[in-house]
């Protein structure tokens, strides 16, 4: 193999690339697009008090506002306020699509002085999912904390809230590597489908073996710019990850053979799946079944372990869902053990696909 | 001289089609050889064999001393080709293929002159899927010549193209001949075969029918020279009464010369019996008439012609 024709190569196989724009616009436009989408949508996501509508019937007395503002100070949860004049509370938050409400008695503060047992009613949808818990962990958090200063008493074990591995891991944190994940998939599949396809029909490939390039040497260029691809996008993903979301993710060297294995597998695999029919048609429906389900089964936008159990083995053997843990363990938990047994994975996968696709792909016809 | 390409009972099938069944023929060094035949007589299949980019079935097939699916890392460097239905990458522009094949086989190539040769200029920077077919064409005839070739395949390079574009090629053909190189033509235009070739060969279903110089072709299956009279139809019993070999053609009469003083002899006699004339003319068979009747023959089901000895000098 002559290196010299890889570098001669290059160049025309990248302008046939960049003057296609559907190619770049995988590679990196579409990348962009969902970061801005997903990071906008999730950036608030657990960090955000959840809406609770209060109905305060003790005429503002000075109990309830004081009990109200411990529960404001909780931060879990933001006040917002309906007139007594509003009636039934319970009818107000269904007419209004609200999910959490709570009412402040009439004869609150005097009953609290009187240390007569006193009801707060606290309405929330269960389909709202974590957050009623939240609003009624937030209500009973503030009753007790009333209650133990009634008794004359003070907090003495004080819970500190927080997550898993040490700095709060965000949803944009998760999204980062997944991202990555979805461009080295998409893009070599996308645009290797097509190749495989449309340059069998047009003779393209015939038309090369008239030259001193070798298929090695082709598939080498054509990984380079692959690879290449893959680092661009990894370097615009974290970079906008922290800028506009403040993810906490690294561009660290553990990452780097993701970015290089990941391209030769899909590349290889895109080529096998496009040798499958010369009609690009067809080709195109081929790399599709394979690659929407891979897309959305390996973690590329959520995290796997919130899928039902039961597609939690079809993420498994998924070739892109070693490539999106390895990146997490590598750009997030920075957790090298993790990183290995992700990147073995990988490299055999990806062996046996290029070897596969080298074997199978053959230039001239017999 | 030395043959540049030697054939021997080359076998191309294609599941149960024998697409080339058993051909034999040599193109000699220097010369411009062209390869004739109707449409899936098999040509594209036999140059594509020679350009190493199709196996065959059977038989042997030295191209430069080469066997070109074999050798074919070693023969690219030396020859050139235009495939009958060429390709290139659509982005890319004339001029930039020109530099890509240029910089592959590390050669120094003026693209301006090799554009120009093509007549491909005007073109020189527009991507190749803004081109018409006609201009594809050009662009595969002149990356054909970009690595100095000592021998080109051109499959059909002339169709579809305009009459001045069509010369260019010729010129372009004339030339590489001009510089000693040999050149394997294949066309359907019999008139640009009989003007450029050395020497061609004939193929109908998978076989060769007929190989030889443009001349030699024609003398050996073409008809002999023929007088053609336009007259009153009296003319036809007479000439027939005097022993000739006569037809009769769209109200024509056409009578077979022996030679071309017996002309004379027939136009003296008919001026001696006075019978009304209007015009006369001597016709020879074209190459496309000898080509007709080479293959209309094989498609009523006759035999080829038997093997020609080896002509020339
Ligand atoms: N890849 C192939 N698979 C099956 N049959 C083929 C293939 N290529 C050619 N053939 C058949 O082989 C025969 C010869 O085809 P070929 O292309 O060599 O003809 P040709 O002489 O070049 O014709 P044309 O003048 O139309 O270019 C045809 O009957 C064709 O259908
Ligand atoms: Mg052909």
């Amino acid at each position: 193999m002559k290196f010299r024709n890889v570098v001669t190569y290059l160049p025309a196989f990248a302008k046939g690339y960049i003057r296609n724009p559907l190619g770049l616009f995988f590679a990196l436009v579409f990348p962009v697009i969902l970061i801005l989408i997903f990071g906008s949508v999730f950036a608030s996501s657990g960090s955000s008090p959840v809406p609770l509508t209060v109905q305060n019937l003790d005429h503002n007395s000075a109990t309830s506002v004081a009990f109200l503002s411990a529960l404001n100070a909780t931060g879990a949860v933001s006040l917002s306020f309906v007139s007594p004049s509003a009636g039934n509370l319970s009818s107000y938050l269904k007419a209004n699509s609200l999910s959490a409400g709570l009412v402040i008695p009439d004869g609150f503060a005097s009953d609290v002085a009187n240390r007569t047992p006193v009801d707060l009613t606290v309405y929330t949808n269960p389909a709202a999912g974590a957050e009623a818990g939240i609003v009624e962990g937030a209500v009973a958090g503030a009753a007790n904390a009333m209650n133990l200063r009634l008794a004359g008493g003070s907090e003495v074990v004080t819970p500190e809230f927080e997550t898993v591995g040490g700095p709060l891991y965000k949803y944009i944190d998760y999204l980062v590597p997944g991202l990555i994940g979805f461009s080295v998939l998409v893009s070599p599949m996308f645009s290797m489908v097509n190749i495989s396809s449309t340059w069998k029909r047009d003779k393209l490939f015939r038309q090369l073996s008239l030259t001193p390039l070798t298929r090695a040497e082709w598939l080498t260029a054509t990984l380079l710019w692959y690879v290449s691809l893959a680092c661009l996008s990894a370097v615009l993903m974290v970079l906008l990850g922290q800028a506009l979301f403040g993810a906490h993710v690294t561009l660290t060297l553990l990452a780097l053979p993701f970015l290089v294995v990941a391209p030769i597998l899909f590349v290889s695999l895109g080529l096998l799946a496009g040798s499958v029919s010369t009609q690009p048609e067809s080709a195109g429906v081929v790399g599709n079944i394979i690659t929407f389900p891979m897309m959305f089964l390996s973690g590329t936008f959520f995290p796997v372990a919130l899928f039902p159990s039961w597609l939690v083995p079809v993420a498994h053997v998924l070739p892109l869902f070693y490539v999106i843990d390895g990146l997490n363990s590598a750009m997030v938990y920075n957790n090298p053990t993790e990183v290995y047994t992700d990147l073995v994975i990988v490299v055999v996968v990806a062996l046996v696909l290029a070897v596969a696709a080298t074997r199978l792909f053959r230039w001239r016809e017999d | 001289m030395s043959a540049s390409v030697e054939v021997s009972r080359l076998v191309k099938s294609y599941g149960a089609l024998r697409a080339v069944d058993g051909v034999d023929f040599d193109v000699r060094s220097g010369e411009v050889f062209s390869f004739l035949g109707p449409n899936g007589a098999g040509k594209t299949t036999t140059v594509e064999i020679l350009e190493g980019l199709r196996r065959r079935t059977a038989g042997d097939v030295r191209v430069l001393g080469l066997d070109p699916w074999i050798d074919l890392a070693r023969l690219r460097t030396r020859i050139g080709v235009t495939p009958q239905d060429f390709h290139f990458f659509p982005k890319l522009t004339p001029r930039e293929g020109i530099r890509l094949y240029a910089r592959l086989f590390e050669r120094k190539v003026d693209e301006d002159e090799l554009l120009a040769l093509v007549q491909l200029s005007d073109k020189a920077d527009d991507r190749y899927d803004t081109l018409s077919g006609g201009q594809h064409q050009k662009m595969g005839v002149a990356l054909a010549l970009v690595n100095d070739p000592e021998l080109c395949f051109l499959d059909e390079p002339t169709t579809g193209l305009d009459p001045r574009a069509r010369r260019a090629i010729w010129e372009v053909i004339r030339r590489l001949k001009g510089e000693g190189r040999t050149v394997f033509l294949t066309t359907h235009y019999l008139e640009e075969a009989q003007q450029l070739s050395d020497r061609i060969s004939i193929i109908n279903l998978g076989r060769i029918v007929a190989t030889g110089s443009p001349d030699e072709i024609i003398r050996r299956f073409g008809r002999p020279e023929r007088l053609r009279l336009v007259g009153e139809s009296a003319l036809a019993d007479r000439l027939a009464s005097l022993g000739l070999r006569v037809t009769r053609d769209d109200g024509a009469v056409e009578v077979e010369l022996g030679s071309k003083a017996d002309a004379l002899q027939i136009l003296e006699t008919i001026r001696a019996s006075g019978l009304k004339w209007e015009s006369f003319s001597t016709r020879s068979d074209t190459l496309e008439d000898v080509f007709i009747r080479l293959v209309g023959r094989m498609e009523n089901g006759s035999l080829p012609a038997e093997p020609e000895p080896e002509g020339g000098p």
